[in-house]
């Protein structure tokens, strides 16, 4: 079988992000490719490992031109080959789910990993969208899976707790902390994934508008009173911050 | 018509389902607010919500029973369909953003996504929304003539009542057969107030040094403050304490009226968790840690003695 995985590249956590005619600059920011999204990448390596009958390994990335940055490093990892849509256009993940699924089917995808939430537009729609299109199951915040024959099992967080859970293939499984550690990716394996096929598709190819318009975007400045006491006398500091909770903040009585 | 999914928990609407209501009422949009209630042995949820909404439309069927994306997504899509709805609001729990995806899929409709604010700009649908892990707010607009919308657990006040009743209607719905089983759940339990409805939060780091650590000073000042417990990541993969206390970006998000870290620095997956706090409290030895920069109060000092003694001041 074929798996399919999405990634997303995004500012590294710790970067600084500033505004740009209303719109998040990412210019000469650190862009990575998003945590939530590695998890998928090492899973698919994973399953391959453990002798599932995986044939080919395909990462997809939608986005600008640096987004090869980010394909790079799965290649790296150990996926197979990539396929780039190159755009600078911003994208919903509904509308961005009609590029995967048509990719889906296009590569004879049986399996599509995507990160459980995107770390720069913080939502979690593409893969239950992605699997909507193509009227799979899926499964989301997934962090315990493996395959036997076509059965996928695993456990996932649901909204009271977890879930162990079986499903048939093909399906669609959105992945999270706790399913694995991704591997580094290691100096011989980055000269190797340069030499590996990386396509590259324009957005015209797939037919596909946002659905929503950018009105704004503002960085939070979230005043904070910034009070800090010295603790070298442990008594008197926490005295002094119950002061503050009791009179000032009103938090405790 | 304005369709709501009401979820429900014990034969009561949830909190989360009552802010939906206020979210619909805010909007001001024309035609009936409608909710739609999915499950079984629906009668004690439908009479309580009809003294918020016009209608009510009540799903009352054995697959019902229990949450199943591909079930959820087909009966909201048809009764949206049937009522010639233009916004569909669902709360933004974990599954309410799963099957809200599918139902926007389904009716070919725009999605905004885990909304803090949702308005009507002379007919177009504006959205608010936090990005890049909550440090940025962000709108988004959509001009269709039906837009799903899921909207932030806590974003908006809970309804209240209404003087009349509205009606109750028996929904019939085509339901697909779910291709995914569960085979058990886990239901998470704490004898401690649960962390999405703390007011007050305390949260240990891996500043602690040890499980035992985390429990004595950790659980001793929750106890004195009534606290809800919570804990970071790396506690979480350090296995010191279960990960249904995380907080942050792959655990929960909370927003009390006090959230006391100690030991923890403050990386950004932990901030998006908690930022949006009331007051934000820290405790911790390195004078630059991130946290202090999101703080309204801090303590700098060694936790292990600041912590006793916070106890000790505490003790009832
Ligand atoms: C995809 C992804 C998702 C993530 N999701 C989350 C998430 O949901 N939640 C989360 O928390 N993290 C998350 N993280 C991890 C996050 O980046 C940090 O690694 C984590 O929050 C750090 O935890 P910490 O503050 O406990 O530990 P550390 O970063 O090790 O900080 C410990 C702090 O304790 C202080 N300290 C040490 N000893 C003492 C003492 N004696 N007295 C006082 N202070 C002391 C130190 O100065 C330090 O600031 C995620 C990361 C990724 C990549």
């Amino acid at each position: 079988m074929n798996i399919l995985c999405v990634i997303r590249q995004v500012p590294d956590g710790e970067a600084k992000l500033r505004i740009n005619n209303s719109k998040v600059d990412l210019d000469g920011v650190t862009v990575i490719m998003d945590g939530m999204d590695e998890y998928g990448v090492e899973q698919a390596l994973r399953l391959r490992e453990a002798g599932a009958s995986v044939e080919q390994i395909i990462v997809l990335a939608v986005g600008p031109a640096r987004n090869e940055d980010a394909i790079r490093t799965a290649l790296a990892m150990g996926a197979d080959r990539a396929i780039h849509v190159e755009t600078g256009e911003y994208l919903d993940p509904i509308s961005l789910s009609k590029i995967v699924a048509q990719v889906a089917q296009e590569e004879n995808a049986s399996l599509i990993f995507s990160g459980g939430q995107q770390s720069d537009w913080d939502s979690q729609a593409l893969g239950a969208a992605t699997a909507e299109r193509l009227s799979w199951p899926q499964v989301t915040w997934t962090n315990a899976l493996e395959l036997s024959g076509e059965t996928l099992k695993g456990k996932h967080d649901i909204d009271e707790g977890a879930e162990t859970f079986e499903v048939e293939l093909p399906a669609v499984i959105t992945t999270q902390q706790g399913l694995n550690d991704p591997r580094y990716p290691t100096l011989p394996n980055i000269m190797k994934a340069k030499k590996k096929e990386l396509r590259k598709d324009t957005l015209e190819k797939y037919g596909v508008q946002a659905r929503l318009r950018h009105v704004s975007s503002t960085i939070q400045v979230r005043e904070r009173a910034g009070k800090l006491i010295d603790g070298k006398d442990p008594q008197a500091a926490a005295a002094q911050l119950l002061e503050l909770l009791r009179n000032e903040a009103k938090v405790i009585s | 018509m304005i369709l709501l999914v009401a979820d429900h928990n014990n034969g009561k609407p949830t909190k989360a389902a009552l802010e939906l209501v206020q979210a619909a009422r805010d909007l001001g949009r024309e035609g009936p607010i409608t909710a739609l209630v999915l499950g079984q042995n629906l009668a004690p949820v439908a009479n309580e919500l009809a003294k918020y909404v016009e209608q009510v439309l009540v799903a009352d069927l054995p697959q019902l029973a229990s949450y199943n994306p591909e079930l959820w997504a087909a009966a909201v899509t048809q009764i949206a369909q049937e009522g010639e709805a233009h916004t569909v609001l669902i709360s933004a729990s974990r599954s309410g953003r799963e099957y809200s995806a599918r139902v926007a899929v389904k009716l070919d409709a725009p999605l905004l996504e885990d909304v803090i604010r949702v308005q009507d700009q002379g007919g177009a649908l504006q959205g608010t929304k936090y990005a890049y892990l909550a440090r940025v707010t962000e709108i988004y607009e959509s001009s269709a003539p039906l837009t799903v919308v899921s909207v932030k657990p806590g974003a908006y006040n809970p309804a209240q009542p209404e003087s009349t009743a509205g009606e109750q209607y028996d929904v019939e719905l085509e339901l697909p057969t779910s291709r995914t089983r569960s085979t058990g759940k886990v239901i998470e339990k704490t004898t401690r107030v649960p962390l999405t409805e703390a007011d007050i939060v305390i949260t240990g780091g891996r500043g602690l040094g040890s499980p035992e650590k985390f429990s004595s000073l950790i659980e001793g000042l929750a106890d004195n403050l009534g606290a809800g417990v919570g804990a970071t990541r790396a506690v979480v993969d350090a296995g010191w304490r279960p990960y249904g206390e995380q907080v942050g970006q792959t655990g929960k998000t909370v927003a009390p009226k006090a959230y006391i870290a100690i030991g923890v620095s403050g990386a950004v997956q932990h901030l998006s968790g908690m930022g949006k706090s009331k007051y934000i409290v820290a405790v911790n030895k390195d004078p630059e840690a991130p946290i202090f920069k999101n703080a309204d109060y801090g303590i700098v000092g060694d936790l292990h003695q600041v912590i006793p003694a916070l106890i000790d001041a505490t003790q009832k």
